[in-house]
């Protein structure tokens, strides 16, 4: 895996500005008016009670929606709409809620999928599996080793996915996103319905991700003891507004957040 | 015991990637194309015609709606259409210009056949499924009615067919009433044995994997930054040029001649279900599909009657007809219950226990 050319230096520098971002579904307004930065090689979670737009907010970032109002400015240059796979070739890559991994594949050649930005060898030498296209499968099954060894999962390399644990699952769908060698992570619960050994590995190998590749990191989670642990900054959602905004320990002690998230007395 | 993964050590990458990576199979498949091959000249004319050359002919095709169907996961019902564009475009080509060797034109015609393909695979971007089918399906009904409406396409040949005319290769004739099953075997058994290997390094690299992330999942695979039109489209095309190369094999070395009535929506249907039962996503299934809905009515035709006749049961030839339709259509249920992903998949688990055997696991 690549360095980024200037991991901790370049931390700092806003990565991704949303800008009164609002995105609306007919009547149903899932975002309205949120405003917040991502800033190289940081750990910024985005948390909120069920339904707050959290996730809308992340298919905004990576291009399945493009907001209705308000813009989404990506290393500095305003994004024009755009489709995902456009978002991926611009260095955002994403694991979702629900694995998305390609369940029929091994876990090698899910690892390997996410490398397919990086693959060139035209068709032609495609069709021989031979030269160019044999020297690039070789190459960037080296990346992929590596990989698999930094998520400790060389046990499962050639094991379809679909057969595999969830939290495995997890795993491996994590390691097809680095493979891409993102820019900006976005992991939607990387660590929904995992037991707390599983929650421990998963919180090690983000954090070495962002300390070893300075690798951006947005995460949705709803364990606060992960967010608050692993986070640098925390933007709270509730009902699509933005109600808080800082480190771990100001969301904390906000008392709009605690609101939201024990409710109020009428 | 005689196939075990056991002491194979892979040092190198290419060596753990290989299509084949165990001994014992590079070994079976060497043994399977050397029979293939001298069955030219140990078969009869009967099981050359009649048997192998049309097996192979449907196993490209269901290679060809494999890749489309099976890996790229898009419904297609317009197979026998994109097979009539082989053989017209073959027929077209080696008449305009026949001084140009009659093989590089069938493997041109499948060109033809990709373009259109390509063509009719647009509309796969937006729609999918059980929808798709039916839009390919319009594939079907235009493309046969182009058939048989533009006479042009058959050199205005008052009968309205494709006839081969005398083709040769080395001086050997290979299309035509002179050229004998031995040669049109020998050649219809290269071509496949050749497009079959470009396939799997297809499925095997980059592209078999853009297909099978967009079966599975496309918006996972869109975020990795595979692109689903191209993708798609690629897959249409190739799915096509298969179709379209079998086509021109279907008429010119099977048949001798054809008119468009053999790449109706039957035929699409035939080779569709060879692909189901045989395995999608898998190119052996394909062959086991094509030898299955194919060659096993053949089989039952001559071997019901010899197992009737010693109990004194002489029965008519509709009667055996009709068996062969009740036993082939309870075999496919039978195979369908059994394993839904097809024989490919059996012929995988079978693999397995024989890796492991004589223990369970």
């Amino acid at each position: 895996m690549r360095a980024p050319d200037n991991p901790v230096a370049a931390k700092g520098d806003v990565l991704l500005a949303v800008d009164n971002v609002s995105l609306g579904f007919g009547g149903v307004k899932a975002l309205s008016d949120v405003s917040f930065d991502i800033r190289r090689g940081e750990i910024r979670a985005i948390i909120g009670p069920n339904g707050a737009g959290k996730t809308s907010m992340l298919n905004c970032i990576n291009g399945f929606y493009y907001p209705t109002e308000g813009r989404i400015t990506f290393k500095g240059v305003k994004r024009p709409k755009m489709r995902p796979y456009e978002a991926a070739r611009g260095g955002i890559a994403r694991t979702f809620q629900n694995v998305a991994l390609f369940k029929s594949m091994s876990t090698l050649d899910n690892i390997m999928a996410g490398r397919s930005l990086k693959m060139k060898s035209n068709f032609f030498w495609q069709l021989f599996r031979h030269g160019p296209a044999m020297k690039e499968e070789v190459e960037h099954r080296r990346v992929v080793e590596e990989i698999i060894d930094f998520l400790e999962i060389q046990h499962i390399r050639k094991i379809p996915v679909g057969r595999l644990p969830y939290g495995l699952q997890k795993r491996v769908e994590l390691g097809r996103a680095l493979a891409m060698e993102p820019d900006l992570l976005l992991l939607d619960e990387p660590m929904a319905g995992m037991n707390l050994e599983e929650k421990e590995d998963m919180s090690r190998f983000i954090l070495e991700v962002n300390q070893q590749f300075g690798t951006t990191i947005a995460l949705i989670e709803h364990d606060m003891g992960v967010v608050m642990d692993l986070s640098d900054r925390v933007v709270v959602l509730e009902y699509g507004r933005k109600i808080a905004d800082g480190t771990p320990d100001v969301v904390k002690s906000d008392q709009r957040v605690i609101d939201a998230y024990l409710g109020v007395a009428h | 015991m005689f196939y075990r993964e056991a002491g194979q050590f892979k040092s190198t990458y290419p060596a753990d990637m290989a299509i084949f990576p165990l001994r014992e199979d590079r070994i079976g498949i060497a043994v399977i194309i050397l029979a293939a091959y001298s069955l030219a000249f140990l078969g009869n004319a009967f099981l050359l015609q009649a048997v192998m050359i049309p097996f192979l002919v449907f196993s490209l095709a269901a290679i060809g709606l494999n890749i489309l169907t099976g890996y790229a996961g898009l419904l297609s019902l317009g197979t026998g259409a994109f097979m009539g564009v082989g053989a017209y475009a073959c027929y077209k080509l080696m008449t305009a210009f026949p001084d140009v060797n009659v093989i590089v034109w069938i493997f041109v015609s499948g060109f033809f056949s990709a373009a259109i393909g390509a063509l009719f695979g647009l509309p796969s971007l937006r729609i999918k499924g059980f929808y798709l089918a039916v839009a390919t399906l319009a594939a079907q009904f235009f493309l046969q009615w182009c058939f048989i409406r533009i006479p042009w396409l058959v050199n205005y040949n008052v009968s309205g067919a494709l006839d081969a005319p005398l083709r040769t290769l080395f001086g050997i004739p290979v299309l035509g009433a002179t050229a004998t099953p031995q040669t049109r075997y020998l050649v219809v058994l290269t071509i496949v044995i050749l497009l079959t290997w470009v396939a799997s390094n297809l499925v095997h690299g980059r592209i078999g994997r853009a297909w099978i992330a967009i079966r599975d999942m496309d918006l996972a695979a869109e975020l990795m930054g595979i692109r689903p039109l191209q993708t798609k489209l690629l897959a249409f095309a190739v799915s096509s040029y298969y179709c379209g190369v079998a086509g021109a094999l279907l008429v010119f070395l099977w048949y001798g001649g054809a008119e468009y009535d053999v790449f109706n929506i039957n035929q699409s249907f035939f080779i569709l279900f060879m692909v189901i039962i045989g395995g999608l996503g898998s190119l052996i299934g394909s062959f086991f599909g094509a030898a299955l809905i194919f060659i096993l009515p053949i089989v039952l035709g001559i071997v019901l009657p010899a197992m009737l006749s010693p109990f004194g049961l002489s029965v008519g030839a509709d009667v055996i007809e009709h068996l062969r339709f009740m036993i082939v259509g309870a075999l496919i249920i039978f195979f369908l219950i059994v394993e839904p992903h097809g024989l490919a998949r059996l012929w995988q688990i079978g693999k397995q226990k024989l890796l492991v055997w004589p223990f369970p696991y």
